[in-house]
Order: C-alpha cells, then structure tokens, then sequence
C-alpha cells in the first residue's frame, strides 16, 4: 500500500455535454454507411470455422494407458461428474522370484458433459498426465444422456489434442525459450 | 310551457350535480398494475419490476429479486478453496475473471502467500481485459435498451476479440478459473503481447464509434441527461459503488484507494463525473474503458519475467482466520468475506456483491418517471443479475 | 367520352398489376431492409433461403401462414380477429391513387383508350390517402386494446397519440404542395413538376423534410417507434399477435412504408419525371416503362433513407416525441403555410417575379 505522498491521484472529470444537435445525427449516419460499405468480417459457422486457441477448454481427452484409477480427478471435481471403477489384479514379478505385482485396470471413465464446469481441476491434478484438453466442440447431442462420454470416446478426444505454441518471452515454464 | 317551480328546479340541479358526482367516480382512474419482468426483453435476466403506472406515468416501482439464486455462498461451504473459484466464476458471468481476484487474494492473505510479481501484472492483464469486455458489452446493450441496435453489434464485434485473448490465455472465455492460490495456471502463451496490443487498438476504435453513435446522438443525450439524478447521499446510503457512485461525483475506486494486485505502480485516472445522471453513468463507463486500455498498455511494457507460482503445498489448507477483501470490479465493490476453521473447506464465504447494493436504490429511483425511462435508467445502473442473487 | 369495356378491363387489370407489383415489392422491402441493417451492424442478413436469401420474407410468409391461430385468454375474440384487417387494408387502399407512371394512349377500332397506370385517378387523390392513413390507426388501436395485455394496451394508446398527432404535421406539410399547384389531383401535381421542377429541390424543401419526418412517425419508424419499443413494451400492440395475424400487421408497417415514400416521391420528387419521359405529349412504350423505372427508383432511395436512419439512431421518448411534433413540427409548418400562402397572392398581384423559386 502506498503513501499519501507517493499515491499520484489523478481525476477525470466529466466535460459538459455538448448538445451538437443535428450535426451528432449526421456524423451517426456516416458511421453506419461506412460500416455498411466495408468488408464483413462473419464467420458463417457450419461452412467456414474458427480455429479454436490451443489452450481452449473443449473437451477432456483421456491417456487411458497413464490412468491408474486413483480416483483424484473424481475426488476434486467440484460437481463429481467424473465416473470411475477399477479392480486390482495381480500380475507376474518383474523379476525371477520377486513378488506378484498389483496392477489396478480401468474398467470405467465416464465424463458427464451434461454437469461438467469446465474448469479444469481434474486435467491439472492428474498426477500421471493422464488427462488433457482439447479445443474440440463439436458434440452436442440431442440427447441428455449421450452427453455421458465412455472412455473409448475420451481416447478418441485424445487424439485431437493440439500442439501448444509455447510461453511469451521472460517466463520461466518447463520449456520457455530462454 | 309553464315555468318550473323554484323547488322543483333546485331538486333538479342537486340531482344533476349528484349524477355528476357519480360521474366523476365512475371515471376515477386507478393506477394499473404492471409486471415488467421477469421475462422482459431489457431486464437482463430475470429481475422482477412491479409497477404501479398510470398511462405513461411510472409512480412507484417494486423490484423482486431472487430470480437467479443459486446458492452460491451455501455451495462454497462444501467445497474446497480451488473448487470455489470456478463458483466465483459465475458470480457475475460478464467478467469472471475479476470476480476470482478478491476471493484469491482472501486466501493468500490468510495463508500468508503473496504471488509473484509476474502472476500479480498477469492477474492486473486479465482484469482489467475482463473490465474491458464487461463495459464494451454495457455501451452495446445500452444502446439497445434506448433503441439503437447498431453499436451493440459493433462492440460485440470488437469484444469477441477481447474474449479471444483471455481465452487464449485460461482457455476459458467466460469462466475463466485461472487462479491458484500462489500464483496463475499458467504463463502467457507466445504472441500473446503483440495480439493484446493490437485488440487494444480496436477498443480505442470502437469506443470512438460508439462515441459517434451514441454519446454525440441528439436524441441520446436528450434521452439520457436528467434521467435518474442520483444525489451523492443516496448514492452513498445505498451503499452504491463502480461507476455508479463515480458518475455522482465520488471518485472511489478501489485500486486507488486500497491498491491491490500491482494498481500502485500505474498510472490511470479515476473517472468521475458529478452530473449524477444516466448519461454521467454511461459517459464513466466509456472513459473507464479507455482508462483500462492504458492500464493493459502499461502491464504488457512492464511486464517483469519470473516464475508465476510462489511455493504452495499441494494441497491448500488454510489455517484458521478471517478476511474481508474486495476489489474493484467493473460493476463496482465487490467483497469477500472469507472465514476459515482451518482445512480445506472455508467455513463460510459472504459475498458482497456491487449489483445488489446498486439496485437496491431502485424503489427510490423509479417514483413518477416516464415508462420509457425506467429502461434507460435500468440500463444505466448495469446490473448483472447472477451478481444480484448470487 | 363514355367508358366501354376495355376501359373497365384496362382498369382492373392495372388494379391487379399493382396489388401483384406492391405485394412483390413489399416482399424484398423486407429482405432489402434486413440486409442493409445487418450489412450496417457488421452482419450478413438472411442468406440461406435461395441465392442471396432472397425468398427468405416468403419462406417467413409461408411459416407464418401455416401456424396456429391463437386467441389469448382474456382478448375480445371479435375485435381481435378484425383488427389486423382493418389495418391492412387502408394500407393498400392508400397505395392505389398514387400515380406510378405516365398516362399513354392507344387506339382500337375507332376509340381512343387512355391507361393510366394508376389504381384509381380520383380529383381528390391527396384527402383519400389522408382518410385511409387515418383509418389505419383504428387498426392498431383496436389490437392493443382487444388483446387483453397491459403491454398492447399501452402500445396502443402510444400509437394512437403519436398517428393523431403526427396526422396534423403530416397533413401540413402536404398542403404547401397543394397550395403551390392548386389543385388536389396526384396526376397534375406530378405533371407541374416536369423539368426538373422537383418541389423538394425549391422552396418546398422544408415541407419536404417535414413530410418525411412525420412519415416516419406515421408508420413507427425507429426514432419514433415507441409503439412497438420492444425494449420497453416487448412488442407494443401486437405483443399478443402471432402468425398470419401477426402478419398482417408486419405487411401493414411495411405497405405503410412504401407509401409514405412513393407519395413523398409524388409530391416532391416529381413522381415518375425524369429525362426523356415526357408529360403532355403521348409517350411511346419504353419511355412509360422508364417513367415507371424512375418512380421505383425514387421511392427506393427515399426507403433507403428510411432503413438507413432506422440502423442509426436510438428512439426517442414519448414525451419527447409529443413536444417535437406539437413545438416543432406543427409550428414550423404552419409558419412556411402562411409565408407561401403570402408569396402565392404576391406572385397573382405581380409583386412577386413569377418564375422566382419556380
């Protein structure tokens, strides 16, 4: 917080309103004949499309290999619109007379779309990166229930995940051009 | 024909008076009831206006809010402190991102973090984009709501690109849950500098449009100046603030007078203006907008490199406490007060919203003014509803 | 000269020519505006019915026709039904005196047949259109008070004040017109423009522009289109309309339209004179069409206008709206009445040089 002294306060006060009559009528049309003779810049959207920013929160892709159903993602989504079941199974040792390794498979990951903020804790709390965005979003549906994507539907998001262009110059992320 | 008796003519006149009476009570006019909302086309929403007209005479107006509650402060108990700032988010959902600052600053003021400068000028960047955006669709609807449709679209126009960047930036276009307590998401992406320069050209450009359309219209000033004279009193008695108190001659903002985030290093005005009117409104809104323009200029020169994270555990557990913030939102104060029992759920989250307290000045606002006026003077006090009901 | 039957044939076939001529003008009056407007805010406009959305108004036609017929609870069925008739129809009954082009002449067998394409040529053309705009507002008043909405009710009363009002600025800016070429007959009153003897481009300027404002308020046009503000009245007197009732009255603002400018084209902008159409001598054919060609063409910019200014300002508010035409208009145009009505007698007495100011 600053001190009186430093605080530079400055004020805009308001000029007083300049009746300009019939010339503020003119100078309107003028404006909109312009606007009406210039280029138009819409984007008819089913025959032409945007391309979505990279970082844009479409869709949620799931690496189902990375995923160890540790329920994280479930655990902090702030609606609980994430689905998961998993079961342990035994596998053989790595080594010649080691123990058995437990080995949890996914047998269900569901995303409600129909309840999910899109906020993105899940995709950020993640520890095994297993979760990602991506830009794509187009998948409406008409109906509620098939808002409900099923795991072969999430990998299948995954695939459509974008290249991201990197960071602004100064910053010090994993990866920034130094 | 013979003369009427005096006594018989005396009777005649009473009667003829007494018809008249009945006449005059027959043609009493009461005042009709008239419900303006909550489906209306200028509410915003669905606010409630009950009025009581006479023809085009509104003499006394009752709002009903509570519309839009959703719960939000209730919702917030149950949730731990990164879950709540995606509920912030939808508080008021033209500028979501200004609405996480306070809550997040409450949090870090409890836990005694403070975010480094980098993510402080990137949070400054975003806010006062979100500010942006937020008035540029104000300029728009008012026009509307005064019937000129043609600067709505064209600031629209010119906000998506305003929209774009904060999308680019939090992936997020509305809510765009950016903050974490310590710091940012993420670091700006690659271009993202020059991209924002040039968006911040066309808000000058198109705050010079609407300048044109609107502000320089005769019939807009003629609709506007007078309208809904809020005296500074009232103003202050209704616990009024942004713009709406600004426009009545009390230069209060909050980044000037508590300066949070990196407001204390730039340079901006305060706009104010003492004319207490819809057009004074209007008019500190426009220039608020340039006012912002030049505080995304001066973050983007002095944007310091760093990391954007300060050292936070994994898991956010504040200790016991309390903590009021607030911080200038475009739609005026708007408050947090946070009270934690330690954990990772707060135990109660009071939200002070500038909506609320702007609009409870309406009952006395709208007594014995036109019906087209109750429109304009709606639209000058520019009230989100989901930050009205919360 | 008596009337035989190709007379009357001749008469009902340009009748029906011009109702096909107006019904198809109106239909792009509607496209033309969407466009322009959405062209004006940064939009498109319709686009997806036919090349360039061109049968986009009959495609909204067609799905207003085959929607429901609803009378809301609490509407006065009878009135309800009837009052976007009784707005339509003086809407093209007004249209019908308006002379579209220039009179020709042809011979079969021993007669001389006269067309003049024009619905009817009465000698009192200019009272009729008065009469017929008039009756328009029964119309409108008849909705908002049959459909049992507070909302119409109020649009009603909006529109009802403002026609009546505006009526009297409307009217007075017509009669220097008349008082200029001294007679009440469109025909001659086109005719005494020939030559580039456009009134609009003289002295008679500012009834001109005092015509076209007060039109603008006649047919609720957007500075004055608080009838239907939809920001505060939702959609004023037809809040309660759907379908082909609805319209009914959507055809009625845009017939509306047309006639305030094709009569402003009429009265000030020499009708269906330009070069190469002349107007005593018996045109051949393709200068008839031109004459036709010229009047459209007026009539278009004048629409043009209306669409522009529509895209551009806000609306005014009703008191507002009142002051102007009672403070502003009506004074102004009663003040130009007594000036002209002075500069008339000084012209018959010779005090004034003939030709000055034509």
């Amino acid at each position: 917080m600053a001190d009186e002294s430093e605080t530079k306060i400055t004020f805009r006060r308001g000029a007083p309103v300049k009746p300009e009559k019939i010339k503020g009528l003119f100078t309107g049309l003028a404006l909109t004949l312009r606007t009406m003779l210039s280029k138009n810049q819409v984007v008819q959207y089913p025959h032409e499309k945007e391309v979505p920013v990279p970082r844009a929160r479409g869709v949620i892709g799931l690496n189902e290999d990375n995923c160890t159903a540790c329920m994280l993602c479930a655990r902090e989504c702030p609606d609980w619109c994430i689905y998961i079941e998993g079961h342990k199974e035994k596998r053989p040792p790595r080594r010649e007379g080691g123990k058995p390794r437990t080995v949890q498979i996914l047998n269900r990951f569901d995303i409600d779309y129909g309840l999910c903020m899109y906020c993105g804790i899940c995709v950020e709390v993640c520890p095994f990166d297993a979760l990602h965005w991506s830009p794509e979003y187009e998948y409406s549906e008409l109906k509620v229930a098939n808002l409900l994507h099923d795991k072969e539907r999430l990998g299948h998001w995954e695939t459509t995940k974008p290249a991201q262009p990197g960071y602004e110059k100064g910053s010090e992320m994993k990866g920034a051009k130094k | 024909m013979s003369p009427t008796p005096p006594v018989l003519a005396a009777q005649a006149r009473a009667s003829a008076h007494l018809a008249d009476a009945r006449m005059a009570i027959e043609l009493e006019t009461p005042e009709m009831t008239l419900n303006i909302g909550p489906q209306h086309p200028s509410t915003h929403g669905v606010f409630r206006i009950v009025a009581e007209v006479d023809g085009e005479k509104l003499l006394k107006a009752d709002p009903v809010l509570g519309y839009m509650h959703r719960g939000y402060e209730k919702l917030a108990e149950v949730r731990t402190y990164p879950q709540i700032t995606t509920l912030v988010n939808r508080i008021d959902w033209l500028s979501g991102y200004c609405n996480e600052i306070p809550f997040i600053l409450g949090v870090e003021r409890l836990m005694g973090i403070e975010a480094p400068p980098r993510a402080q000028y990137i949070r400054t960047i975003l806010s006062e984009l979100a500010r942006i955006s937020t008035f540029l669709v104000f300029l728009g609807s008012y026009g509307i709501e005064l019937g000129a449709l043609t600067p709505f679209f064209h600031t629209m126009r010119d906000r998506e690109k305003v929209l774009d960047l904060i999308e680019g930036v939090t992936g997020g276009r509305f809510h765009p849950n950016f903050n974490r307590v310590g710091g940012v998401k993420d670091d700006l992406p690659a271009g993202f500098i020059d991209a924002t320069r040039q968006v911040m050209n066309t808000v000058e450009d198109i705050c010079k449009d609407v300048e044109t359309l609107l502000f320089g219209n005769d019939i807009f000033q003629q609709r506007t100046t007078g309208v809904g004279l809020i005296p500074l009193e009232k103003g202050l008695a209704y616990g009024m603030s942004g713009a709406n108190i600004r426009a009545s001659g009390c230069a209060v903002d909050v980044r000037r007078d508590e300066p949070y985030l990196v407001y204390d290093d730039l340079e901006f005005d305060v706009v104010m203006d003492d004319r207490c009117d819809s057009y004074a409104r209007a008019w500190c809104r426009l220039q608020e907008t340039l006012q912002s323009v030049r505080i995304v200029r001066q973050c983007l020169d002095r944007l310091p490199a760093g990391k954007i994270m300060a050292k936070v555990p994994r898991i956010i557990q504040v200790p016991p406490g309390e903590v009021y913030t607030r911080a200038e939102n475009p739609l005026g104060e708007l408050g947090y007060h946070i009270i934690s029992r330690g954990g990772r759920i707060p135990y109660r989250v009071k939200v002070r919203t500038p909506s609320f307290s702007n609009v409870s000045v309406l009952p006395w606002l709208l007594k014995d003014v036109w019906m087209a006026d109750v429109i304009t003077i709606l639209g000058s006090l520019y009230f989100i509803l989901g930050d009205v009901d919360r | 000269m008596e009337k035989d039957w190709l007379d009357h044939g001749i008469t009902i076939l340009v009748v029906i020519l011009i109702f096909t001529v107006q019904m198809l003008i109106t239909t792009f009056l509607v496209l033309f505006e969407r466009k322009f407007v959405a062209w004006m805010q940064v939009r498109i406009g319709p686009n997806r019915a036919g090349p360039w959305g061109l049968f986009q108004t009959v495609a909204d036609a067609l799905k207003l026709m085959v929607k429901e017929i609803f009378v809301p609870r609490g509407a006065d069925r009878t009135i309800y039904m009837l009052a976007p008739f009784l707005t339509v129809f003086p809407a093209f009954m007004a249209f019908a005196i308006l002379p579209i082009g220039p009179s020709f002449e042809f011979v079969h067998g021993d007669k001389t047949h006269v067309v003049a394409i024009q619905g009817a040529n009465l000698n009192v053309g200019i009272l009729w259109l008065l009469a017929m705009s008039s009756v328009a507002v029964y119309g409108v008043m008849l909705a908002g008070w049959a459909s049992g909405s507070k909302y119409s009710l109020l649009g009603s009363v909006r529109a009802s004040a403002q026609v009546i009002s505006y009526e009297a600025a409307l009217s007075l800016s017509i009669l220097p017109v008349l008082l200029w070429t001294g007679t009440l007959d469109l025909q001659e009153i086109v005719a005494a423009q020939s030559g580039w003897n456009w009134y609009a481009f003289g002295l008679l300027l500012i009834p001109f522009v005092s015509f076209f404002i007060s039109g603008m308020a006649e047919t609720n046009r957007l500075p004055f289109d608080l009838v239907e503000a939809e920001s505060e009245l939702v959609a004023g007197f037809h809040t309660e309309y759907g379908g082909a009732r609805f319209m009914f009255f959507f055809l009625a603002e845009y017939i509306n339209i047309m006639t305030i400018s094709a009569v402003a084209v009429t009265l000030f902008l020499g009708g269906w004179n330009g070069p190469w159409v002349p107007v005593q001598a018996d045109p051949a054919g393709w200068q008839v069409a031109l004459g036709v060609l010229y009047f459209f063409l007026k009539t278009f910019v004048l629409l043009f206008l209306f669409i522009w200014i529509r895209a551009t300002l806000p609306r005014m508010r009703y008191d507002q709206l009142m002051s102007f035409g009672w403070k502003i208009l009506i004074p102004v145009n009663l003040v130009f009445l007594m000036v002209l009505a002075g500069l008339v007698v000084m012209q018959e007495v010779g005090a004034w040089p003939a030709g000055f100011f034509r």
